[in-house]
């Protein structure tokens, strides 16, 4: 290990090193509590600082991980989450229960392992991020230690992860019999040039790992834990829950098709196929009957899964860049969606029902225009970006050849228009049956902001981002 | 000046956005402010779009081009231009926003502000949808435009809102989902056709499409665009849309807003895919003719005067749609100007449903009779619409009928001849509406009043009168002086038929070369007269 190698992982040992601080900063407890967030977002500033500011590529660690463009961009999303999540929780917690150090320090963890996931250039290093991600969650999804729901959430999550992990271990294992190496590269090499024999076990064990991905991403049929837990879980978490490890999973998914995979796309388009059109419908056509928003919005965040399926599909350098934009602008607006969620319920849960929003916007303007926003951008109409991002991955499958797939998809997406509108409709057609108004605390003003700047923004003006998108999606091949 | 002159229709444009902006710093409490900026909003606007109208040079070319990259790498740009087609439904849309946005003074009562917006958003998308010559940018607007309309209806609508509203976004969602698959897959012919990557308009034009894929395409466009028309079968939102959304909402929608899908034919359809639209001409033909006679024979038996509007709008769009697909020169170009027709005269129809609904809280015809005498100079404006929406020479709806008619007898008789039984029907049930409100028995609203008041039924307001009479001089404007409206359609016109005609058929170019002079020398009779 060189000093090289150390300065490769700066973002990560940055967080790393303010989560330490937060846990110890809890045992001493003499700062107040309500000061923890400003440390967490610090930490975040600055390790945003040196993703930009140390532009490196390459392989590092003994070539367990490697860097490019793409793992920056993915590296600017994950943190971008994280500080949004922040931003949602702090008045969330104070308001529900008190403020504690481990609650950011949990969360900083599975960042490290969002960005490790994607920055994974060996199998072994995938587990490990995936993991670091992961056993995080778990425990925050059962933050709420009185509450039931939050309880079930947290073993249901941990039972069937558990489960997922056993599978992507195996396939591991099944990879490394036939070919000797966890490495990218040489599992690839090994792909190329070898027999039939052992590129049946790899195919075996890259089955494996799928059902891993399938999981974290909530493909289904893997979805079934998605809505139990993200409705159980503390609401700010689950807008992180539903975001992050869709990131982190899809970019390494992503990552491993093109680099290692790429070449064996014959054998398993027909399974991506219908894992794609199974998820975006089962999500959608669930999603039509909730009437819990945090329900509904895990429904939707199931069937955007299927969405992204595509691009993993595809597999071009469109495909991939398509995915890339197509995460970003959906995980700051479901986020955001979330967050703005934890703002308006209310104790013991109440607040959550789509009937709670009636007359929303003649209480709170601002607060529902965002929340119209995000779910406009996640519906995809013009000119919002999730119309653009469905556009590039949507294109990128149309060149590649797969019509009938984008058809069932834009039906998907009508079928979507009519959940997506019901809040909408709450909000700005029905009259208020209270006039108990939400306050909207400063502090998550910034979040708002990057909601109009992402969701907006980028609709108008996409080539903002598509610039990096492209050459970070080009980074892979 | 240069400044203006080369970005003069991204500001007939982007102007009521800006608008949009400015009311949206206001207070909501400054409702007369908000009222007011909206009103010179729309008017700035169609004082700029004059400027379009005057500057035009009459040919067949884009004018007023404007374009600049968006997204560079896959070749999409902001790419707009004006021919003789969407010159006149951007007057069109110009004209009739602020006319509708007075009209709002009056008949919007709660939050003032949001409905401003979003009148003002909409008339951005409208504009941009035909001055669009970049598909990407074109399905923006088309779909940008839903939100609006779709908050119009559903929240200053009647009681059911918001079953009409839901349905209006997921008829017109669906089709135009569809005609975004059918975009990308030209997208995709074009990359393989031309070697770059291009959304714009004029380019992808060039690029014959194999005859397969234009099936297919011209089926997702056209679902679209049928949708919005609405052609038979795909109608049935519109009633229900018509009926509940607030009478600036109908006539936004019927002046304007239905204008799109018959231009998204003229402008898409047809010349992209010529060999699909001549497979399809019979059954786009059947579909409107029975859309003529069905939308006929449904609004004679509406008691909703409101309904019975929407449906003669089902009629009359038959007409611009048989007009459109008989493809020789009067038809289409008669069909061009009948839908500026059918939106002052329906729009101003809607206007004055709504004047009197404000006043009785009624549109139950059966609840009418011997109007005429409390309010003679509304039943007047009244009668002159009607008579306008029927076609009676010297009023708009005569010359625009009269060419679809002509036109359609060339080459689709059958048609035509459908067709003037419609006109027959549309006098029966529009005088037989005239003769049920304004004459006979007085009936229970002229007898009793509202309540118990009959001195609420005063006739006209001067606000009211401000509304209709700048639609009733260009009723009358295009009824006796159709000339320089012709003069900038027909150019355009004259390029779509016959480049249609040429694709299809290069052999016969000497024999259609004849013809087409015979047509010049028909339209120019026409326009003389």
């Amino acid at each position: 290990m060189t000093w090289l190698d150390i300065n490769s992982t700066l973002p990560e040992l940055i967080i790393l090193a303010t989560a330490l601080l937060l846990l110890m900063l809890e045992v001493l407890s003499t700062p107040p509590r309500n000061s923890f967030i400003w440390v967490a977002l610090a930490g975040m500033g600055l390790s945003l600082a040196s993703v930009l500011g140390t532009p490196l590529s390459g392989n590092y660690y003994g070539n367990m991980i490697a860097l490019s463009t793409f793992t920056r961009f993915i590296d600017v999303i994950t943190i971008a989450l994280v500080m949004c999540t922040f931003l949602f929780s702090a008045p969330y917690l104070r308001r529900t229960l008190e403020e504690r150090g481990e609650y950011y320090a949990l969360i900083l963890f599975a960042a490290v392992g969002m960005m490790l996931m994607a920055k994974a250039h060996d199998l072994t290093m995938t587990f490990l991020g995936l993991e670091l991600l992961s056993v995080p969650l778990y425990i925050l999804a059962g933050f709420y230690r009185n509450r039931i729901s939050s309880n079930e959430a947290s073993i249901k999550y941990l039972l069937l992860g558990a489960f997922s992990t056993g599978f992507f271990l195996f396939g591991i294992a099944l990879i490394y019999g036939s070919i000797g190496s966890t490495n990218y590269d040489i599992i690839q090499q090994a792909i190329v040039n070898g027999q039939e024999l052992s590129r049946g076990l790899t195919l075996a064990g890259f089955a494996l790992l799928l059902i891993g991905f399938a999981f974290k991403v909530a493909l289904a049929p893997f979805h079934m834990y998605a809505p139990d837990v993200y409705q159980g879980a503390p609401t700010a978490i689950t807008a992180f829950l539903s975001t992050g490890p869709k990131v982190a999973a899809f970019a390494a998914l992503l990552k491993l098709v093109i680099v290692v995979f790429a070449v064996t796309t014959r054998h398993w388009w027909g399974v991506m196929w219908l894992l794609s059109v199974l998820t975006m419908t089962v999500g959608n056509v669930t999603a039509l009957v909730q009437d819990n928003l945090k329900r509904m919005l895990a429904f939707s965040g199931v069937a955007h899964a299927g969405y992204l399926a595509i691009g993993i599909l595809v597999g071009t350098s469109d495909g991939a860049f398509g995915l890339l934009f197509y995460l970003a602008i959906y995980s700051v607006t479901t986020l955001v969606a979330f967050g703005l969620v934890a703002l308006v319920e209310r104790e013991q849960e109440d607040g959550l029902e789509v009937s709670s929003y009636r007359g929303l916007a003649q209480k709170n303007p601002f607060i529902a225009a965002a929340f119209a926003l995000a779910l406009l951008s996640l519906a995809g109409f013009p000119p919002t970006a999730g119309f653009t991002a469905k556009f590039f991955v949507f294109n990128s499958a149309v060149e590649a050849g797969y019509i009938w797939l984008v058809i069932i998809a834009v039906i998907n997406s009508l079928i979507s228009v009519y959940y997506y509108l019901r809040p909408v409709v709450a909000m700005y057609m029905r009259e208020p049956e209270d006039d108990r108004r939400v306050t909207l605390p400063p502090i998550t003003v910034p979040a708002l902001v990057l909601l109009v700047l992402v969701a907006l923004g980028l609709g108008i003006m996409p080539f903002t981002l598509v610039q990096s998108g492209v050459s970070a999606a080009a980074s892979l091949f | 000046m240069y400044w203006l002159n080369q970005h003069l229709l991204s500001l007939v444009i982007f102007v009521p956005a800006i608008g949009a902006g400015l009311i949206l710093m206001l207070p909501a409490q400054r409702s007369g402010a908000i009222k007011r900026v909206a009103l010179v909003a729309s008017l700035v606007t169609f004082a700029l779009s004059y400027f379009l109208f005057s500057g035009f040079r009459a040919n067949a070319a884009f004018q007023f081009i404007e374009k600049v990259a968006w997204i560079p790498g896959y070749g999409i740009s902001y790419h707009v231009g004006i021919d003789g087609i969407s010159l006149l439904l951007v007057m069109l849309t110009t004209f009739i926003a602020p006319v509708t946005i007075l009209s709002a003074f009056d008949s919007i009562k709660k939050r003032v502000k949001g409905f401003m917006i979003a009148m003002l958003l909409l008339e951005t998308g409208m504009l941009g949808v035909f001055a669009a010559l970049d598909l990407f940018l074109f399905y923006i607007f088309w779909e940008a435009m839903l939100i609006p309309m779709y908050l119009i209806i559903g929240i200053w609508g009647g009681e059911r809102r918001l079953y009409a509203a839901i349905k209006f976004v997921l008829f017109t969602m669906f089709g135009s989902l569809l005609m975004l698959v059918a975009i990308l897959a030209i997208y995709r012919e074009g990359y393989l056709a031309l070697g770059q990557y291009t959304t714009d308009y004029l380019k992808l034009l060039t690029v014959d499409l194999g005859a397969r894929a234009q099936i297919w395409m011209f089926l997702a466009f056209a679902l679209s665009f049928a949708i919005k028309v609405p052609l038979f079968p795909f109608h049935t939102w519109l009633p229900d849309a018509h009926v509940e959304a607030p009478t600036p909402g109908s006539v936004i929608l019927a002046g304007v807003l239905l204008k799109l899908g018959g231009y998204g034919f003229l402008r898409f359809c047809i010349p992209m895919f010529p060999g699909a639209t001549t497979l399809f001409t019979p059954l786009v033909v059947a579909l409107a003719v029975i859309g003529i006679i069905y939308g006929a024979l449904v609004a004679m038996v509406q008691t909703d005067m409101k309904k019975l509007v929407a449906y003669s709008s089902v009629s009359h769009l038959g007409f611009v749609m048989l007009g459109m697909f008989a493809l020789s020169l009067q038809s289409v170009s008669g069909s061009v100007l009948q839908m500026v027709n059918h939106g002052l005269s329906t729009g101003a129809l809607f206007l004055l449903v709504g004047f009197i609904y404000q006043r009785t809280h009624t549109r139950e015809i059966a609840a009418y009779g011997g109007l005429a005498s409390v309010m003679p100079g509304f039943a007047v404006v009244f009668i002159v619409v009607t008579l306008s929406s029927i076609g009676l020479p010297g009023l708009n709806g005569f010359v625009g009928e009269f060419l679809i008619i002509v036109g359609s007898f060339q080459t689709q008789p059958a048609g035509a001849i459908i067709a003037v039984l419609g006109v027959v029907l549309s006098a029966v049930y529009l005088l037989w509406l005239v003769h049920r409100v304004f004459f006979g028995e007085p009936g229970k609203v002229v007898s009793s009043g509202t309540g118990s008041d009959p001195e609420q039924l005063l006739d006209l307001t001067s606000r009211e009168w401000s509304i209709v009479l700048p639609v009733l001089a260009l009723i009358i404007l295009l009824g006796v002086y159709p000339k320089p409206f012709l003069n900038r359609i027909e150019p355009a016109v004259d390029n779509l038929v016959h480049t249609y005609q040429e694709t299809l058929l290069p052999e016969s170019a000497e024999q259609l070369k004849a013809e087409r002079l015979i047509a010049d020398q028909e339209l120019e009779w026409v326009k003389d007269h």
